[in-house]
């Protein structure tokens, strides 16, 4: 759910989406729509790690086949999600129990994603009304809810960087509404998230790999409901 | 939306001589940036979808991968049709269909969650056929989200946070807002008040324990609880009754009994019909 000040009658007379639940099915959509943005596309393989009640009534509410249609890049209100084992065109999807402790939230998923190039991590929740958060990429804590475009960038835990990263940003006019830096250990691989007003062009992200000591950028622009 | 009270709502709109409706597309349009044409517009589009899915849920049988969903609204219409011909008839099989599409993987729109989405079509789009007021339809779907919007604020419209009331229990009191909208003609902005309180005191405490966590049983049938509930309550205030404590206070009232109710009735599936013998059994059977 937004902020209160933030909520519009669409927020309540809506989303319009496959039922039967906003947290279990349209949640979830968003969730495989995020896990495939931070991939930067269709996965070859997918291994999905269901917790708490996603693994408990997951069945009932179509959690499988809203993951799967997240991925293939559905939104919420596509009618092919009940049909989305069907629609894979090649991409192998297994699910397993991911066996996390009693702390995580009852609605949690860990996506294993694989592409041509990269593999990657990653752990979310449905919080509710469709509001979803990916909370771990890769061993990166992280805050990603969709609700803004986000700009993600790995890179050498080192001063100059954020400046750099936001020099990019300011020549193509694009304004950052928040920002955070996730690291492990200090001097070691650091994860910054950039919630922007803007989406960031390909050029831009572009631009951003090529500065020193960056090795990964991905754009994610806000998942719709 | 700005509007945090019932009574600032109604304030607004008598102030202004403008309908609850106006006063709250004018807001919105200020808020979203979005001119008051493309917000109707909006809505227009989400009326339609709900409609396609009523039909649906009365033309063909609605069978769900649990089997707990089973074509009753299929069955209530075709009943329906020879034995009843009543405005409560026509709401309680169409408040069926459109919760069996949702728990069908059917497109619906969320009203204000996905689980009580049959509440608002059936009584909205039913009472609009049934006396010629289409044309004053999405003003009542703007006026039956601001009041889902204060809910929203000032308790819960989530089952997993208040329980059944914050859902099919919003999902009524905003239905009943509605039906005033839709009549503004003949009735005040102020009648809004004791139709929203009148609907939400008669579900306060109402728990969420659906069978094995599905939204299936009891929420489908609940849909036509909350929808009659709605009329009912709309029908004794256009008669003049009232209630002596109003919408605003009822709402935090609302909030206090949701707080209050344990975690087991709030869609853990741990308490209520959901912890019965057979509905354990049920779930045993299909999540393993």
């Amino acid at each position: 759910m937004k902020r209160d000040l933030e909520l519009s009658v669409f927020d309540i007379i809506g989303p319009v989406m496959i039922g039967p639940s906003s947290s279990h099915t349209a949640g979830a959509v968003r969730l495989g729509n995020l896990a495939r943005c931070i991939l930067g596309k269709k996965p070859l393989q997918a291994r999905i790690g269901l917790h708490g009640s996603f693994r408990d009534t997951g069945k009932g509410h179509g959690t499988d086949k809203a993951l799967v249609a997240g991925l293939l890049g559905f939104h919420p209100d596509d009618k092919r999600i009940p049909n989305a084992f069907d629609l894979t065109d090649g991409m192998e999807v297994e699910f397993f129990d991911p066996e996390l402790d009693k702390t995580a939230h009852p609605n949690t998923v860990v996506f294993n994603l694989t592409s041509e190039s990269e593999k990657i991590v990653l752990k979310g929740a449905s919080l509710g009304g469709g509001a979803i958060i990916v909370d771990r990429i890769d061993d990166f804590p992280v805050e990603i809810t969709g609700e803004y475009p986000s700009l993600l960038t790995v890179h050498k835990d080192r001063p100059g960087i954020i400046q750099a990263v936001s020099k990019v940003l300011a020549s193509y006019s694009i304004n950052i509404a928040f920002m955070k830096v996730f690291r492990i250990s200090k001097g070691k691989r650091a994860l910054m998230l950039i919630e922007t007003d803007q989406c960031v062009p390909s050029v831009a992200q572009e631009e951003i790999l090529v500065q020193k000591d960056i090795e990964w950028v991905r754009f994610v622009d806000k998942i719709s409901l | 939306m700005s509007f945090t009270s019932v009574k600032e709502l109604i304030d607004q709109a008598i102030e202004n001589k403008m309908s609850v409706a106006e006063v709250v597309l004018k807001n919105e349009s200020e808020d979203l940036g979005v001119d008051v044409d493309s917000l109707r517009q909006n809505m227009q589009e989400r009326i339609s979808i709900m409609r396609d899915s009523m039909e649906k849920g009365l033309k063909e049988e609605q069978i769900s991968p649990s089997g707990l969903t089973d074509g009753k609204a299929f069955a209530y219409e075709k009943w329906r049709v020879k034995n009843d011909e009543s405005l409560y008839g026509k709401v309680i099989a169409r408040a069926l269909a459109v919760a069996e599409v949702n728990a069908c993987m059917g497109l619906i729109v969320a009203a204000p969650t996905a689980g009580s989405c049959g509440v608002l079509p059936a009584v909205l789009l039913t009472y609009a056929e049934e006396y010629h007021l289409e044309n004053r339809l999405v003003d009542a779907f703007f006026t039956a989200g601001a009041v889902g919007v204060i809910i929203a604020k000032n308790a819960s419209i989530s089952g997993a946070e208040g329980g059944c009331q914050a859902e099919c229990g919003s999902a009524s009191a905003m239905a009943a807002a509605g039906l005033v909208e839709l009549e503004k003609d003949r009735l005040s902005p102020l009648l809004l008040d004791p139709v929203i309180a009148m609907s939400l005191q008669n579900v306060l405490g109402l728990v969420c324990d659906p069978v094995a966590g599905l939204v299936e049983v009891p929420c489908v049938t609940r849909n036509v609880m909350a929808a009659v509930n709605a009329l009912s309550c709309f029908t004794m205030v256009k008669a003049g009754l009232s209630t002596p404590i109003l919408a605003d206070e009822t709402i935090r009232a609302m909030k206090e009994v949701g707080d209050a109710l344990p975690d087991s009735l709030k869609e853990t599936a741990k308490g209520g019909i959901a912890n019965t013998p057979t509905a354990k059994k049920i779930a045993s059977t299909f999540l393993k």
